[in-house]
């Protein structure tokens, strides 16, 4: 029993932070939106050549051959900032995809292209017009689709960042899969990363607030020394403090593939993203009337927590997977790791 | 990170389910807050389980413990709720006071306090808040004089939990003279000494749970003194980190409140209201998230790390999950939540109520939640004082 990360993981973090806070800060993704672009090529570029997108790609296709745990706290640094690249649909959930079913994929030898990712629990897909290629689920099988190949209609999203697209096309021909177990460990992926986004969400916005409170003065004081402020971002940290090391739990378990881990990876998406929601207002809240303007970034992580805290399963669904967990397998002190509770 | 359990983690989770259901009592004893009989029964428990070797298990071999690192501490307090053994009289002794006399104590003091401690012999009870004194501790007026080998008492300490019926209090006095932070001492003293007089207070259980005391002219040795002259506010600040820590609550008592919280929601089968399944699920997941993070902390706090302000993100996560808890389960009651243990018609489960009212207290014992969020923000968050 060892809950903490290798000095490996801890570096490759740390790698991930620091590429994102030079190349990722605030004032470059406003320039992108102001441009209308919607991906960074040369940001990619650094992210795949530092690596990044290959953690969970197996070494027979080339990749690293680490698990969930390795990735997770890079979802959590593109969450913090608020990452405009599908850098974790793409290398976190649908590479893991194609290379389950096929590691030695062409698809997956050019890391400079994404790949994009239909799970039927989601109605649109994301960054699909710059994918590669999209994987589609129908009926539990796997398609792959160039995007020329389907019709796609962009969708806007109250996130500016997140381009989304209805994708009409026919499940015609052979699949690339039958295996609906891969749309599991996909969904079981896509909730846990979107979770770990989430913490990286909220710490990003309590982190601002309290930039914030330092410096504004009212009634001659900084807003910061006054405890009304204080308990709005301590109960905000108290949420954030709660919910990683659910999310870091989730992704060790993440391979068990059972309902102990999947209740884990549900329970971590629930609690993420109301922590992500609880941040963010109270990051509003404590800026005033500049955190309802588009000059402070409060709104961008604001929307970035609502679009994931929906996305590969609302609240409603994984509430229903704690349930399941909860109706047919005993809960107690003597189960929180151990499945048979020895 | 690894989070299975290592084969002699799986032993010693066996080897003290073996001995905790060989032993336990059959019937839950008597609440140690409301009669004598119940203190001195849960007292003869602490002494069968000193017997067997469990009554200190975080303690060191030499003072009647077993040595263990705080993962085997938490299994074995998994297995301790698991069978649902009764409450710990001691333990603010055994996991506060401890602790603390072992970082700071002399050689001496740890032989003459420890052992007794550890069998149940003297049970204790903290005496820090004064009537003028709760969440301004620093603020406290009793007086420490020396007077050669002896240590003079004299004040009015309150809210001292267990004091109705324990032998000894560890207490926070000031030189005469000094001010908040500077000139403290912490100091053990018999609560039957002559010049100690114990007013039982009775809580909104009806149980004399706490007691306020008044010292006047009370004389103990040098001995007593805990640290050097001085130390004492830094002394209870490291007490104060363990309490509201890790210590105090460990996560099996939610994990086993809200496995029992599950089952009965699912016995109600069709009838159940899936409003309350939520909060059920809800009651879940925070004892797990609770589990996660100290299990996360104790891995860190084993390879060298210390603990911090974090420690109070964990006292407020705590006492407000175990409030959400027990709501959930008088919820579950329905109309029969407000009928007492006492009453015929009461559920089997009567001790919802019972938790529910105990849990009130802990958004305001070990520093109130308020307090809690002032630090997180000041020394977590950096926010200004």
């Amino acid at each position: 029993m060892d809950f903490r990360f290798t000095d490996d993981q801890l570096m490759m973090a740390e790698t991930a932070r620091k590429l994102f806070a030079a190349t990722a800060s605030s004032a470059q993704l406003r320039a992108m939106l102001a441009k209308e672009e919607a991906r960074d090529e040369a940001r990619w570029s650094t992210i795949a050549e530092t690596g990044l997108t290959m953690i969970l790609l197996p070494e027979m296709a080339g990749g690293l051959g680490l698990g969930e745990v390795d990735f997770a706290l890079t979802a959590e640094a593109a969450g913090y900032a608020w990452l405009p690249e599908p850098l974790v649909e793409s290398a976190g959930i649908a590479a893991p995809l194609l290379a389950a079913i096929n590691p030695s994929h062409e698809l997956l030898s050019n890391t400079a292209r994404s790949l994009a990712i239909g799970p039927a629990i989601n109605p649109y897909v994301a960054d699909a017009d710059t994918a590669a290629a999209l994987l589609l689920e129908h009926q539990g099988a796997t398609y792959l689709r160039h995007p020329g190949e389907v019709k796609l209609t962009r969708q806007q999203s109250l996130d500016p960042f997140r381009r989304l697209f209805k994708v009409e096309w026919e499940p015609s021909g052979t699949p690339l899969s039958r295996d609906a177990a891969l749309w599991r460990d996909a969904l079981d992926r896509g909730a846990l990363f979107a979770a770990a986004q989430c913490t990286g969400i909220a710490q990003r916005a309590i982190d601002i607030a309290v930039e914030y409170a330092k410096t504004r003065e009212q009634f001659g004081k900084p807003i910061g020394s006054y405890q009304a402020v204080k308990h709005l971002l301590a109960n905000a940290q108290v949420a954030v403090q709660f919910a990683k090391p659910v999310i870091h739990a989730a992704a060790a378990s993440c391979a068990q593939r059972d309902l102990f881990s999947r209740a884990r990876i549900s329970h971590a998406k629930i609690i993420a993203a109301e922590a992500a929601d609880l941040a963010t207002r109270a990051s509003l809240q404590v800026h005033g009337a500049m955190g309802y303007s588009w000059e402070v970034d409060v709104h961008f992580l604001l929307k970035r927590a609502l679009a994931l805290s929906a996305t590969w399963g609302g609240p409603g669904f994984h509430r229903n997977r704690v349930l399941t967990r909860l109706r047919e397998a005993p809960a107690g002190p003597e189960y929180g790791f151990a499945r048979a509770g020895v | 990170m690894d989070l299975n359990y290592t084969k002699a983690q799986q032993n010693f989770r066996l080897e003290a389910r073996a001995w905790l259901t060989a032993h336990v009592p059959a019937a839950p004893l008597p609440h140690f807050d409301a009669t004598r009989e119940g203190f001195e029964a849960h007292r003869a428990w602490e002494r069968t389980m000193h017997q067997g070797g469990w009554s200190v298990v975080s303690w060191p071999e030499e003072y009647g413990g077993r040595g263990l690192d705080l993962i085997e501490w938490l299994i074995f307090e998994e297995e301790y709720y698991r069978v649902a053994a009764p409450g710990r009289v001691n333990q603010n002794g055994i996991c506060l006071l401890a602790p603390t006399l072992m970082e700071f104590g002399t050689a001496e003091q740890k032989a003459r306090f420890l052992p007794p401690m550890a069998s149940g012999e003297e049970i204790w009870a903290q005496a820090w808040s004064e009537p003028q004194a709760g969440s301004d501790l620093a603020h406290i007026r009793a007086t420490v004089i020396q007077d050669g080998d002896q240590l003079v008492l004299n004040g009015h300490k309150i809210w001292s939990s267990r004091a109705a019926f324990a032998d000894w209090g560890f207490g926070l006095f000031r030189t005469p003279g000094s001010e908040r932070h500077k000139g403290m001492s912490l100091v053990f003293f018999p609560l039957n000494a002559p010049g100690v007089t114990v007013n039982p207070i009775r809580k909104m259980d009806g149980h004399i749970g706490f007691a306020e005391l008044f010292l006047e002219n009370v004389r103990v040795p040098a001995f007593n003194r805990l640290g050097d002259d001085g130390q004492g506010w830094h002394i209870c600040m490291a007490t104060a980190g363990f309490e509201r820590g890790l210590l105090l609550r460990s996560p099996a008592r939610y994990q086993q409140a809200a496995a029992k919280l599950a089952a009965h929601y699912h016995a109600q089968g069709n009838d159940a209201d899936p409003a309350l399944g939520l909060e059920v699920a809800r009651a879940w997941m925070n004892a797990e998230a609770y589990m996660l993070t100290i299990y996360a902390m104790s891995s860190r706090l084993l390879s060298g790390g210390k603990i911090g302000p974090e420690a109070s993100t964990n006292k407020i996560f705590w006492s407000e999950l175990d409030i959400h808890l027990h709501r959930t389960a008088l919820a579950l009651l329905g109309a029969r939540a407000e009928l007492t243990s006492a009453a015929a018609e009461a559920a089997r489960d009567h001790d919802w109520l019972d938790g529910y009212i105990f849990s009130l207290a802990g958004p305001i014992y070990a520093g109130s939640n308020e307090i809690q969020r002032n630090i997180i923000a000041e020394r977590m968050l950096g926010l200004p004082r």
